[in-house]
């Protein structure tokens, strides 16, 4: 085979390597803010967010 | 997140999850950026550089294969930092960093052993060679994927912290070993070229593309080494807030 053959691949792999790392960074980070915004919803806040609202800071 | 943050006045402030959380909001923007121009200029050179008189073309696959095996060993030496970050100084977030970056050394040290293969059929007529070079860095991989599931294999992440700590720092006995594995031993490998006494053995024209694609390796890096602890972090958050939810529901029933 030819060596184009082997360097378009070993290209390939790169790409694919990082983008698949990029996006499971990316839609993990979606998803746990997706859940940190749902327990918010649900009344539930960290307890250093609500102190702050209990003294009347933002 | 719309919450203030605390300003940073000594390294210390970082270990505040909050402020780390406002640096990575304001950093990985620039970082992003400069990676992406990075891989712009290193893809233009690896593709319009000469190639080698007796490698041909397939010296084009060094510039993404060093880069990775560099990268490789350069995310166990920050998992090992952070190690010492966890049972030496009980850094808050030496453990979060650790974690977030096993997975990341994983797919690195992969793409290092495929496009070695992938380099070693056309030059060395061989797919694979159980020499002490590759066999040391098969060996980190397996050491990231043991990593990853033991760190993920327990429910308390102070516990999972500790023990995986341990082992992290074990095993960095492999890094000298894969560094230094082209001397000790016979290999197929061919010995180190750039970082080496008497200064790099190789042509400006290799050398440029390979740097420019070491940078850009790097940036992305720590581009995702710096979202994947700000995903740790909330994750955290997350399993915290569940936590106090179902105490909550259990004084209410």
């Amino acid at each position: 085979m030819s060596h184009a053959f082997y360097v378009n691949l070993s290209y390939a792999a790169a790409v694919l390597v990082v983008l698949a790392l990029t996006l499971w960074t990316y839609l993990d980070g979606k998803a746990q803010q997706r859940a940190l915004k749902e327990l918010e919803a649900a009344g539930i806040r960290r307890r250093s967010a609500a102190h702050q609202e209990e003294k009347g800071q933002p | 997140m719309s919450e203030p943050i605390p300003a940073i006045k000594k390294f210390s402030d970082l270990a505040n999850p909050t402020v780390f959380l406002g640096l990575t909001a304001r950093i990985v923007p620039f970082l992003a950026v400069a990676t992406a121009l990075l891989f712009a200029v290193g893809l233009y050179l690896s593709f319009t550089t000469e190639g080698d008189y007796q490698q041909g073309e397939t010296v084009r696959i060094m510039y993404v294969h060093v880069p990775a095996a560099w990268l490789s060993m350069m995310c166990y030496s920050i998992m090992a930092a952070s190690a010492l970050g966890t049972l030496v100084w009980r850094h808050p977030l030496a453990d979060v960093s650790a974690k977030a970056a096993a997975p990341l050394g994983a797919g690195f040290t992969f793409l290092a052993l495929i496009t070695g293969s992938l380099w070693g059929k056309p030059m060395w007529g061989t797919w694979w060679e159980w020499d002490a070079r590759l066999t040391s860095v098969f060996v980190l991989f397996l050491m990231y994927l043991g990593l990853i599931a033991l760190m993920r294999a327990f429910d308390d992440p102070a516990r999972a912290a500790r023990v995986s700590a341990v082992l992290i720092l074990i095993g960095f006995v492999n890094i000298p070993i894969i560094k230094f594995s082209v001397e000790w031993w016979n290999t197929l490998h061919q010995p180190a070229s750039v970082m080496r006494m008497g200064g790099s053995a190789i042509d400006p024209e290799f050398l440029r593309p390979l740097l420019v694609m070491a940078a850009a390796f790097t940036l992305l890096f720590f581009t995702l080494h710096f979202l994947a602890i700000r995903n740790e972090i909330w994750r955290r958050r997350v399993s915290a807030q569940r936590r106090l939810a179902a105490r909550m529901a259990n004084r209410e029933a």
